[in-house]
């Protein structure tokens, strides 16, 4: 045991001598989620509106100067025809161009139905929902405080250039995600693979402390390491971008615990494949890390992938990770919910650890 | 030398082979080491030294033969051949991010050795070589000839029985080289075997006995001086050298 301890410290030494790296290590998550979370979470101010209005009666006036009275926006443009739209939009002149309809007034007391769209420029989903839904907003309210409308009207709302819109709620665990397997896989396959590289390795095997401690003692510091992420990106999450964590936290921290185990097995397997920390560096940064972040859901929806690469993202543990964890976070389910993102992350860290185990023993 | 000292042969093998699919690396290898030799394993790259050095370290499982080292068996006892040798490797074996202090604790705490005895061993250590000052130097920022020095010192901490050096003296000057001989005689004069592999002539010459290794097998084994006399030549290297060219295999 004392062993074992000796050599755990020595990990904790490499790990924290090497500042940079250290700084990378706790301080990404934090920089990655506040990045993340303020291109979420980012107050709309003084957007510059365009508005089409082909009606021009009272209702209409009101709706636009009460738009314009928001401190949201900017009444900008007057647009005389419906061609002005695409160039201004494309030119990022005008975030938010409002269409009346002729005949506003008249149709919203006979037959409810007007002619209003909203059309925004898509390619920033975040700010798109957000300015269209404070629109939307002061549209209604206008409507119900002139008593014009019994219900509230639905604009029809046209995003441009990126119809799949995503749930901001994607980027926490996302970025969890992303970073554990940064993390665990990537620095331990680093971290072992340096040792064979120097030759300590050598040394180490030839010593009576036993191989399964040598790699243990390796993993643990990671753990620790990947244990405070996952608390500081929680804590982030809650207090600094109000998304609540609605399940349970012992849930949410058994399943890290696992999928962190996961990555240490993958970074594990890795290491046992290279014998360069060049090696190491490009099979998980590069074969991993770049599926990880693709294939994974958090910036594609995996719904709208090819077949074939749908089938492929099923391979990748963050996935699943991520699955769960959307779940558990935003969803708020218990266990039975997460059975099979559970049960496949077992697998994967079982299948893991025993290919490594025993290509690691081959080697001596 | 050593050969007033009755005793069994700190390491023995006999027919050691080991076989990698058809191709034999170490071929019926049988030697003997005394305790407090000085040892010389030589041969060229690929000869099968390597090989030979992993089975007796534990580290790999001959395929065929026999052998004790340090009174354990080399094909059912590799862990307890583990708590009693040392090993030193050419790359020098130290962790370059950590202190001089912080080494030496390391592995004495590898190898079980109690928190005062490794607290008095330091201190011992460090003023043998002189390095009292650089106690809390990271070994990085140490020179080679130093790293070398502590290295050895470290792998014999734990006082093997017999410590295996794999060319323990790369690329350091002949100066530094013939200092860190006289760590390997006081360290035999203790009692502790040395087995080291070297590919300098001059460092044959320091051994008590010294093998050479061609294709496998170990085609010389005496005195440097019983070998020069033998082969009729009047330096180590002339005798290598003569052995070296029957050698059918490749260096790699």
């Amino acid at each position: 045991m004392k062993q074992f301890l000796a050599f755990v410290h020595k990990e904790f030494y490499h790990i924290f001598r090497d500042r940079r790296t250290v700084m990378i290590l706790l301080g990404m998550p934090i920089v990655q989620i506040i990045l993340f979370g303020f291109a979420i979470t980012t107050e709309v101010s003084n957007a510059r509106l365009a508005v089409l209005d082909e009606s021009k009666d009272v209702t209409t006036q009101r709706i636009i100067s009460q738009l314009d009275a928001s401190n949201y926006f900017d009444l900008t443009r007057n647009l005389k025809s419906y061609d002005e739209v695409e160039p201004l939009l494309k030119k990022g002149d005008i975030d938010l161009v409002l269409l009346i309809g002729p005949h506003f007034e008249h149709e919203l007391k006979h037959s409810g139905k007007v002619d209003l769209q909203l059309m925004v420029d898509g390619c920033d989903v975040n700010n798109a929902t957000l300015l269209t839904n404070y629109a939307q907003q002061i549209i209604n309210s206008t409507l119900r405080s002139d008593n014009l409308s019994a219900g509230t009207i639905t604009p029809q709302i046209k995003l441009l250039y990126n119809p799949a819109m995503k749930s901001a709620y994607n980027f926490v665990p996302g970025v969890m995600g992303i970073i554990l397997m940064l993390i665990c896989a990537m620095m331990t396959s680093i971290s072992i693979v340096r040792e064979k590289e120097t030759g300590t390795m050598e040394v180490l095997l030839v010593s009576p402390i036993h191989p399964i401690a040598i790699i243990l003692a390796k993993a643990i510091p990671y753990l620790v390491l990947s244990a405070m992420n996952v608390i500081s990106i929680v804590l982030l999450s809650v207090f600094v971008l109000q998304v609540p964590v609605a399940g349970s936290l012992w849930l949410l921290g058994s399943l890290s615990v696992l999928f962190i185990i996961v990555a240490l097995a993958l970074g594990l397997f890795v290491s046992t494949c290279v014998n360069t920390q060049i090696a190491a560096m490009l099979i998980s940064g590069m074969m991993m890390m770049i599926p990880t972040v693709l294939l994974s859901g958090v910036i594609y929806p995996i719904e709208s992938m090819p077949v074939a690469l749908q089938y492929f993202s099923n391979i990748i543990p963050a996935k699943w990770f991520i699955m769960a964890m959307r779940k558990v976070m935003i969803e708020g389910v218990g266990l039975s919910c997460i059975l099979k993102e559970v049960g496949v992350l077992c697998f994967m860290g079982v299948v893991l650890i025993t290919a490594s185990l025993k290509k690691f023993s081959i080697r001596l | 030398m050593n050969e007033t000292k009755i005793d069994t042969p700190v390491l023995q093998v006999k027919g050691l082979t080991k076989q990698f699919g058809r191709f034999v690396a170490v071929d019926h290898v049988s030697f003997e080491v005394q305790r407090g030799e000085i040892f010389g394993f030589l041969g060229a790259n690929g000869a099968g030294k390597t090989t030979a050095m992993r089975m007796l370290s534990g580290l790999s499982k001959p395929t065929a033969g026999q052998g004790q080292v340090a009174g354990f068996d080399i094909v059912t006892q590799p862990e307890q051949i583990k708590r009693h040798i040392g090993y030193m490797s050419q790359r020098f074996s130290l962790y370059e991010d950590l202190k001089v202090w912080e080494n030496i604790r390391l592995f004495a705490g590898i190898y079980g050795l109690k928190s005062a005895q490794i607290a008095q061993k330091t201190d011992q250590l460090l003023q043998q070589l002189d390095l009292t000052a650089e106690r809390n130097t990271l070994v990085s920022q140490l020179p080679l000839g130093w790293k070398q020095k502590l290295a050895f010192s470290i792998s014999i901490l734990h006082d093997p029985e017999i410590v295996f050096l794999d060319e323990p003296t790369g690329g350091v000057d002949p100066a530094t080289r013939r200092l860190f001989w006289e760590l390997i005689y006081q360290a035999a004069e203790r009692g502790i075997s040395i087995f080291v592999t070297t590919h300098y002539m001059d460092e044959a010459e320091y051994c008590n006995r010294v093998s050479i290794m061609v294709d496998g097998q170990i085609k010389a084994l005496d005195t440097p001086s019983q070998l020069k006399k033998e082969f009729g030549v009047s330096t180590m290297e002339a005798v290598f050298q003569q052995l070296a060219r029957s050698a059918t295999r490749n260096s790699e």
